[in-house]
């Protein structure tokens, strides 16, 4: 195989999978979109870590974003809008030899599904948990969502945005239990990728917010920061999101910050001036309802039988 | 004192105290005891809807009715022979519900007439009087103060002593109690276990020197083991028995003891109870469960269908397998959480956005909660579809003794199949004439596919042109006809033609039957039949129906009557199982329902039909 030599001290890969292997239909997203970069990134990981297309599941909910489990060459569930977690959450419970991904919106995340995400959060089954935030619906044509900037013209809030956005980050990291906090933007496709990597790395429910470009309901939203790299600062620690040489000479605003400490992080997400990336918050010893909810999990029949004619006895009269 | 003692073939009892007094360990108990000494039993928990609602409130009362035969009992029956009550207020809500009748003894806990409060005594005096009244024979016994020579505070444990009471007016076998005793209090403690059984031997002498009346109801030991639970135990270890792994819920009530039971034992099978953060989610974790290959089961009720309708259409257009067990509860919105309504039977069929064909079972006893849940398990994953099984609060926390079923390993979900799938067939590779197809596990090599929510093709893609959303809905809608194919006409009860058939589903089936047996004794060609299936409908009913020359369903749902004059055919709304019937076969039938949030007693069928009876002779005269 691959031409190597048999009596070669090499073992083969018994299969090799490239870009292509992962991928799916071609994605209808609109010229321009956030989605995009990714998709690739997510790609390249797949195929950087060789997951095995029919043992990774792309759980999403619905929106524009929530398509991108149709573009992924793997096991996909494509569900209702704002459920992904739980579904999420049902798969891993009883399949732990699974690779899950969940692919949400910002309103499918933090408006129609706010209870599964902190439960989920809290639950911290691992898997890989993305948030692609284009500050507005683009599905359904240009509604207020919940991170929205305030004053943003919509066609529900005509007079611009009445209350100020809610902060996902924040929010996150102050659920009891989260266990990876991290934030990144589309257009520099090395931190994403890092970052997706890091947080497939991680043993829990690891949670990115990935900022994301709608060039059709929000153009120019991030114009100024994507011009001017100085708005963004950029989180470095030896335990945190690499940041390689090109994107060191780019994003000159840096912070050192140790992911371990839960107070630097909610106050380094908070900042408005600014706009943070990078790994807030990680913790490996965080407690895993899968621990809990895999109980059990491969007993052959003939130890159910036998169990449930134990549970039976107990109702002999 | 002079015996008086009555050999019956059947006999009602009733516990009734405040909250948290233990008249329903109590009556529980006196259940299990009787079958164990070879009676039918049928129990009917009273619950009142708060947790510690107002000591001596008229709506408070909590308790248990016992209905224990020498055959087997398939209901709740009539009025209350025996009544024990803990204090006199609680036995308003038992008249309120006219479950008792003039003859009826009630053991009244004495301890009122002295109470310190002037009108606690004056409520007692005057709550006395009335019930002579009403001709129930009261009979006041010193409950406290009896208990207060065994332990300090009889608050809790009183209940036991009331237990040993009746237990010697009834007859019941000392040693099963005792063992029973064992049974319930050995887990907490031995000390508990000796304090309950003295109680119970002190109640039961007390009575054997002071009590005068006595009940013979003859039993006969059963020649196989038997079991005694309720509904939602016979659910439970239905869902063990059927191989389910995952049992995801929110609590609702009356739905949530089936966790409760599961949580308990579930781990004997290696299943975990799910919690959710809300019935949505509940829903959702069970069929990503599924999807990941293991049938997964989610238990509610009325309001917790509502909040789940949306994955419930998922799974029908994804084709998921699914359990749901909607244990039914008074609606609508919050209605009446503890009491009994058959008022979901429409919602469970088409609540969806879209036509969403699902299978919809009823179980009409305990014995069938058990068995359902292995017949849907077993139907979700061959049609891939999600199935309803539908029960009651009537059925939920009633008890009835029933044959010991023996676990097979047919029953058992089978392991997840994780072989490679051959790339060539499509993950939704409907028969075209049964709409049929197998699906793809996670895990299987070569069958990777995205499950969508969204009109998609036989490659669960996106459906763009316009004929796939009318070749998949004709496939899912084909697996229902496919399944009607398989089963049998429904068994009649009575005569196979006659003048009057009445329809029912579910747990009103005992009365129903019991009620027209009654009648049928005179002559009356009345027959009745209960439907499993509603959806689909069980083959053959048109023939059924047109062999009788009125068909009238009897149901636990609201309908409108016709006889005030504002009600007119055409206005006219149906009870739930009529409508559909109605729909299904053009067949003119009438319907009689109540709500009044108790299950439906004989007599009252009876009367119902009777009216109906009596209205066709007169028809038939002008």
């Amino acid at each position: 195989m691959y031409g190597i030599k048999k009596d070669w001290d090499l073992e083969p890969l018994p299969r090799c999978l490239v870009m292509e292997d992962y991928q799916a239909a071609e994605p209808r997203w609109c010229a321009g979109c956030g989605d995009f970069a990714v998709l690739t990134a997510l790609q390249r990981l797949a195929r950087d870590k060789q997951l095995a297309p029919e043992k990774t599941v792309f759980v999403s909910g619905i929106g524009c974003s929530s398509r991108l489990p149709h573009y992924m060459k793997t096991y996909g569930f494509h569900g209702l809008h704002g459920r992904p977690l739980p579904v999420a959450s049902g798969i891993r419970a009883r399949r732990p030899d699974l690779d899950i991904f969940v692919i949400t919106g910002d309103g499918d995340c933090c408006a129609i599904g706010t209870a599964h995400w902190i439960h989920a959060i809290r639950y911290n089954m691992k898997m890989t948990v993305l948030l692609l935030d284009n500050n507005i619906y683009g599905l359904t044509k240009m509604q207020t969502s919940p991170t929205t900037p305030k004053g943003h013209y919509s066609n529900t809030q005509t007079t611009g945005a009445y209350l100020s956005p809610i902060n996902p980050l924040t929010v996150t990291l102050g659920i009891t239990n989260r266990s990876f906090v991290a934030q990144t933007v589309d257009w520099y496709p090395a931190h994403v990728y890092d970052t997706l990597k890091a947080a497939h790395e991680h043993p829990g429910l690891a949670f990115v917010r990935i900022l994301q470009r709608c060039p059709h309901f929000m153009p120019g939203e991030f114009d100024a920061i994507q011009q001017d790299a100085t708005k963004i600062l950029a989180l470095e620690h030896p335990d945190g999101i690499p940041i390689d040489d090109g994107l060191a000479r780019v994003l000159t605003e840096r912070k050192e910050h140790d992911p371990r400490n839960l107070g630097s992080a909610l106050e380094v997400a908070g900042r408005e001036d600014v706009l943070p990336i990078g790994l807030f918050y990680r913790d490996l010893e965080a407690e895993r309802y899968d621990d809990f909810a895999a109980a059990g999990l491969g007993m052959s029949a003939k130890e159910k039988v036998a169990g449930a004619q134990r549970a039976m006895d107990r109702f002999l009269i | 004192m002079e015996l008086i003692v009555k050999t019956v073939k059947e006999s009602i009892l009733e516990f009734v105290s405040d909250s948290g007094e233990g008249a329903q360990t109590a009556g529980q108990m006196f259940g299990t005891v009787s079958a164990k000494m070879g009676n039918g039993v049928w129990t009917v928990e009273i619950i009142p809807a708060e947790i510690e609602p107002p000591h001596r409130s008229r709506s408070g009362a909590s308790g248990n009715r016992i209905r224990i035969a020498t055959g087997p009992v398939t209901n709740m029956g009539e009025t209350a022979d025996v009544v024990v009550a803990f204090n006199e207020q609680v036995l308003y809500s038992r008249t309120d519900v006219h479950a008792l009748r003039p003859g009826t003894i009630i053991l009244l806990e004495d301890k009122w007439k002295d109470d310190a409060d002037p009108e606690i005594r004056e409520q007692y005096k005057t709550a006395l009087a009335e019930f002579e009244e009403l001709g129930f024979v009261v009979f006041e016994f010193p409950l406290e103060k009896e208990c207060k020579k065994i332990l300090p505070d009889p608050r809790r444990g009183k209940n036991m002593w009331a237990l040993g009471l009746v237990a010697r007016i009834y007859q019941r076998d000392m040693s099963i109690i005792l063992e029973e005793i064992r049974r319930k209090f050995t887990r907490k403690s031995q000390k508990l276990v000796d304090v309950n059984q003295q109680l119970v031997r002190a109640g039961y002498d007390w009575a054997a020197e002071n009590v005068p009346y006595r009940f013979e109801v003859p039993g006969s030991k059963p020649d196989q083991d038997m079991v005694v639970m309720n509904g939602n135990q016979a659910a439970a270890l239905g869902t063990m028995a059927a191989g389910i792994e995952v049992c995801s819920m929110y609590p609702i009530t009356p739905a949530t003891s089936v966790s409760h039971q599961l949580a308990a034992i579930f781990h004997e099978v290696g299943g975990f109870v799910h919690q959710a953060e809300d019935e949505i989610s509940a829903i959702g974790y069970a069929l990503g469960a599924s999807y990941a290959g293991k049938t997964a089961m989610t238990v509610t009720s009325g309001p917790g269908l509502a909040l789940k309708t949306e994955f419930l259409a998922l799974a029908v257009q994804a084709e998921l397998p699914l359990v749901l067990l909607l244990v039914q509860r008074g609606g609508p919105s919050t209605g009446l959480p503890t009491r009994v309504e058959q008022g979901d039977l429409l919602s469970s069929i088409f609540a969806a956005p879209g036509d969403a064909p699902r299978i919809v079972l009823a179980a009409s006893d305990i014995e069938e909660c058990f068995h359902f849940m292995i017949t849907a398990r077993k139907l979700a994953e061959t049609f891939r579809t999600p199935v309803i099984v539908l029960t009651d609060a009537n059925l939920a926390t009633g008890q009835q003794p029933f044959k010991r079923p023996v676990m097979l390993e047919e029953w058992i979900s089978p392991p997840i199949d994780q072989s490679d799938w051959d790339p060539n067939v499509e993950p939704y590779d409907w028969d075209a004439s049964t709409g049929v197809s197998e699906r793809p596990i996670p895990g299987q090599k070569g069958g990777e596919y995205v499950l969508t929510g969204l009109a998609h093709n036989e490659k669960s893609q996106v459906a763009y042109e316009s004929c796939v959303n009318q070749r998949s809905m004709e496939a899912r809608s084909r697996k229902l006809i496919a399944l009607q194919k398989s089963l049998k006409p429904p068994k009649i009860h009575g005569d196979e033609e006659g003048d009057l058939l009445v329809v029912s589903w579910g747990s009103t089936r005992g009365a129903i039957e019991e009620a027209v047996d009654r009648i049928r004794a005179e002559g009356a060609k009345v027959s009745s039949l209960t439907l499993r299936f509603l959806s689909p409908l069980e083959p053959g009913l048109d023939a059924i129906f047109k062999r009788f020359k009125k068909v009238m369903t009897v149901e636990v749902n609201y309908s409108d009557d016709l006889d005030d004059g504002f009600v007119t055919e055409e206005s006219r709304r149906y009870a739930q199982l009529a409508w559909l019937l109605r729909a299904k076969t053009l067949i003119d039938i009438d319907c009689w329902s109540r709500v009044y949030g108790i299950p439906l007693a004989p007599g009252l069928v009876e009367e119902a039909v009777r009216a109906r009876l009596s209205a066709l002779k007169t028809a038939k005269a002008s």
